[in-house]
């Protein structure tokens, strides 16, 4: 925020200016035992991302493994069983380990006291134990993978999962339960962190978007994660006890599982698509240098999202035998919490009007997110009218459009954010052509790996088939090309991106010119965030004075190490 | 005349009359999508163009007071446009649901991994399904093990298939042919091998073919019926409270009788039981059934002698196809695996591509 007023002698850069100021967090310590016994959110913040970016090479290296079998209509490369278990894998460790984590407990954990000038999180040893569970969650899940695997898919579908498959199905269970408690721990951290360390000045509708979408994402992290934990409880009781619960042999219902599932999973989808809308608008005004168009719809959008997203579960279980005037309901939520999401298009797209838009790495990632989330959005409203749902259930159609959302969407936004807040959160500068090519090869790699699907899936080609009708094939080789593409793209940003931490140039205090509190400090800042205490004297994205275009300003500030 | 908007390759085959009311659908989906993308991606270039960085584009000054206008007036245009969308995919739902009162019923049951279906006159198929073209027809589904789902993307056609639940759906198909029917449900190991064919005929071929199906002895299930209907059951049953012999996987044992003689069960002493019961009563139980003389007659007794036979506990519709799951086929089009050694001990009805009536040419 311009309008912090942090004294302004306190900001500067100590290896330009050495007024003996703090160290930065970096510095803080440089021992295994700092930094696995860290109470710093931003240590916590590295942590999480080091465990995710683990998790996202072996989910992505079991995908490359599906796209590869799908090459041909037949099986050639492994097996039935194998294939059936890399595509669980894929699934689980992308969804818990990667997704459900990626933005909020790297960005969000890093972020979110910077944003709102505080020292910490509410809760500094809990942050540091939710990452605990995640990574014995995580571990535990890898476990039952190199036990032998696990073959029921992510949605661990009953009486399958329970009582047919002779795979680590508890192991792997288990392993989602106590990530569960590490992602409920998050939200209630960023839920009291943000009701009560707020700045002075800093009020909820000067919040800036990404900490409104952490907030609205924390809601759900809390009341949605304790159904998906109590549904895991009771496979594991059937699974491991024999408790007749979902086994219809036995007086169970198994579509109850579906409810319940889906209950937190469908929430879950939004729990990662809110931090990626978040990101979204701290990048596209910083680099349209413009107000947010809409401020306040944009917030409305996120809570409306959050609450009616609660409310649509029943749209994946249409052809479950579910009474039709029920899944008429379902149907209906589905289109209402599709118009909020439409609001936050329009309002980006309008951010851009009369704005000085810049082409850096971070703003092809959004301007990418942009296109993706629509395609993923409107594909959307084919699954909820019920008709077509029917015919596209459980095809590539389904599996085309939640990649969209999923990848094509939050991954975007997570690059998007990775690059933005890179110089910030280790001080120094990437090399800005490699990650404009990466962001352009990492779009056009996603488009042609998944468009192909909406089509394969329309034709008919049915989801978790291991040898497929040979009408399809051109459908899969066009996909399979793509993910080799997509492949190296994700490869490029974790080469470059560790070539700039030993190589890269340093980076100025802020680089972009932008405004947010998490600018007025050092880059990297240091252990206790600020110099003095941040006080928020304007609205957030105030990149010029209302009812005044914005002008030339350039980019890279060159007002030197004092901002 | 929609439809010729997407070439035909990008089309799946259409063949049934819900799948052209789909189809419209999808149809006016795309276009307002497309639209709406071609709205959105060409303003976003637009302004990216005209708006880049030191770029002359005039910006003037900025229209602060025309936000909240434009906010209501696109939220408002979205709300209608999705409510469209949703009360016309609803009102072709809720037109289509229920099936005409004359529909063929057809049975079908799901396994790991194959699909089996039971005709109104009792023919039954493996992984295939016949049907005339024209005549609605009515499935009901069930499963034997987990959940499965019937999939014919050129009906646009696809339900669940639920352990011990009944789900059901119908379609008319309006196009003679041979068309996927694929399993959408994960379910294990050979979850993409439980695919089969729907094959739609003529009325007239359709009726020829029903004629070629063997006859099939549908004594015991006639039995079975009679069992309940005639109160055999009430105490016959496992769970009866009355003090009955369970008939359970009694044929051909040799039972001990009051008196300690004992005697083999055959059609004889079934007959001879139900007639006149209290001449041989089974040791440990009291003469307490009545006498049937008079109250069956001779074929029905002869059915529930067909039951008793097949074994109470183990009759089911289910059961007596009997077919292990090793013996599952692959798609139409598919080659099986060659190391299949027991190909040939297979119903010809389960050799791909075969024709389904068996050796006997058309």
């Amino acid at each position: 925020m311009s309008g912090a007023s942090s004294d302004a002698s306190t900001l500067a850069n100590p290896r330009e200016l050495d007024l003996g100021l703090p160290v930065s967090y970096l510095a803080e310590g440089r021992s295994v035992a700092s930094w696995l016994f860290t109470t710093d959110h931003k240590r916590i913040a590295i942590l999480y991302a080091l465990s995710i970016t683990f998790f996202f090479f072996i989910g992505g290296a079991a995908a490359t493994l599906v796209r590869l079998e799908l090459f041909t209509p037949e099986g050639n490369i492994v097996g039935a069983d194998t294939y059936n278990k890399l595509f669980s894998l894929h699934g689980i460790v992308m969804v818990w380990f990667f997704l459900i984590p990626s933005i909020p407990t790297t960005m969000g954990n890093f972020l979110l006291p910077l944003m709102i000038g505080a020292r910490d999180l509410a809760f500094p040893k809990l942050n540091l134990i939710s990452w605990y569970l995640n990574m014995a969650g995580g571990l535990l899940t890898l476990a039952a993978v190199l036990a032998g695997g696990i073959d029921t898919g992510w949605t661990f579908y009953v009486p399958y999962s329970t009582v047919f498959s002779n795979t680590f199905v508890t192991l792997a269970v288990l392993g989602v339960f106590v990530s569960g408690f590490s992602t409920i721990a998050t939200g209630v951290n960023f839920i009291a962190t943000v009701h009560y360390l707020r700045a002075p000045g800093m009020t909820w509708f000067r919040l800036p978007l990404f900490v409104w979408a952490m907030y609205t994402t924390s809601l759900i992290f809390v009341l949605a994660t304790p159904v998906l934990a109590l549904t895991l409880v009771l496979v594991i009781a059937e699974r491991t006890f024999n408790l007749p619960i979902f086994d219809p042999a036995r007086g169970g219902d198994p579509i109850l599982f579906q409810h319940l599932f889906w209950f937190y999973s469908h929430p879950a989808v939004y729990i990662m698509i809110l931090p990626a809308m978040g990101v979204i608008s701290e990048v596209i005004t910083c680099y349209a240098r413009r107000r947010i168009f809409g401020y306040s719809f944009m917030v409305y959008a996120l809570v409306a999202i959050a609450v009616i997203g609660f409310f649509t579960w029943g749209h994946h279980m249409f052809t479950s035998g579910m009474s039709p005037f029920a899944a008429l309901v379902f149907s209906f939520l589905s289109f209402i919490v599709a118009v909020p999401s439409a609001i936050k298009v329009f309002n980006w797209t309008a951010t851009l009007y009369r704005g000085q838009i810049g082409f850096e790495s971070p703003m092809l990632y959004a301007l990418g997110f942009l296109g993706l989330f629509t395609m993923g959005g409107l594909t959307g409203l084919f699954l909820a009218s019920v008709p077509i749902d029917v015919h596209v259930q459980d095809t590539y159609f389904v599996v085309a459009h939640f990649h969209y959302i999923m990848v094509g969407a939050s991954v975007s936004a997570y690059f998007a954010g990775l690059h933005f807040w890179w110089p910030k959160v280790t001080g120094r500068m990437y090399p800005e052509s490699w990650a404009r090519f990466a962001a352009l090869l990492m779009f056009f790699g996603f488009n042609l790996t998944f468009f192909p699907q909406f089509i394969a899936g329309y034709l008919g080609m049915p989801r978790r088939y291991y040898t497929y009708p040979p009408e399809f094939q051109v459908w899969n080789v066009l996909s399979s090309s793509g993910a080799a593409v997509l492949a190296a793209a994700y490869l490029m940003p974790l080469g470059y991106l560790t070539w700039s931490l030993f190589f890269g140039g340093r980076a100025l205090n802020d680089p972009w010119n932008a405004t947010g509190l998490e600018w007025r400090t050092t880059s990297p800042p240091p252990r206790q965030n600020f110099f003095g205490n941040p006080q928020v004297l304007a609205p957030p994205y105030d990149y010029h004075p209302e009812a005044t275009p914005p002008g030339d300003e350039p980019r890279i500030a060159e007002k030197g190490a004092l901002t | 005349m929609l439809d010729a908007l997407i070439p035909a390759f990008l089309r799946p085959e259409s063949a049934s009359v819900q799948a052209a009311k789909v189809d419209a659908i999808f149809i006016g989906l795309l276009l307002i999508s497309s639209a709406i993308v071609l709205l959105v991606v060409g303003l976003v270039v637009t302004f990216a163009i005209r708006y880049r960085r030191g770029s002359s584009a005039k910006r003037g000054e900025m229209p602060t007071i025309v936000s909240r206008e434009f906010e209501v007036g696109w939220t408002a245009a979205t709300l209608f446009i999705f409510v469209f969308i949703f009360w016309w995919a609803a009102s072709v739902e809720i037109g289509a649901f229920s099936p005409p009162k004359d529909a063929i019923e057809i049975h079908v049951v799901g396994k790991q991994w194959m699909w089996k279906t039971q005709g109104p006159s009792g023919t039954r198929e493996i992984n295939e399904l016949h049907v005339p073209v024209g005549a609605p027809v009515r499935l009901l589904l069930t499963s034997q093990d987990v959940i499965h789902s019937f999939y014919v993307p050129a009906f646009r056609l696809k339900r669940d298939a639920l352990p011990y639940q009944q789900t059901e759906t119908w379609f008319q198909a309006t196009k003679t042919g041979t068309y996927h029917l694929l399993c959408t449900e994960y379910c294990g190991t050979d979850h993409s091998r439980m695919v089969g064919r729907i094959i739609v005929m003529e009325p007239q071929d359709y009726a020829q073919w029903l004629t070629r199906q063997p006859e099939r002895d549908g004594l015991a299930e006639l039995g079975e019926r009679l069992f309940s209907e005639r109160g055999c059951s009430g105490c016959h049953n496992a769970g009866s409270k009355v003090h009955a012999p369970s008939l359970a996987g009694i044929w051909g044992q040799s039972v001990p009788l009051e008196g300690g003689r004992t005697a083999t069960v055959d059609e004889a002493y079934v007959r001879d039981s139900i007639l006149q019961p209290e001449r041989d009563v089974v040791a440990g139980y009291e003469p307490i059934m009545p006498s049937y003389e008079g109250k069956l007659s001779d074929g029905e007794i002869q059915a529930l002698t067909a039951y008793i036979r097949h074994g109470t506990d183990r009759f089911d519709l289910i059961g007596s196809l009997n077919l292990a799951p090793a013996q599952n086929i692959c798609a139409p089009g598919q080659t099986p695996p060659e190391s299949a050694p027991n190909q040939s001990l297979r119903s010809p009805v389960m050799v791909p591509g075969a024709p389904a009536s068996g050796d006997t040419p058309p």
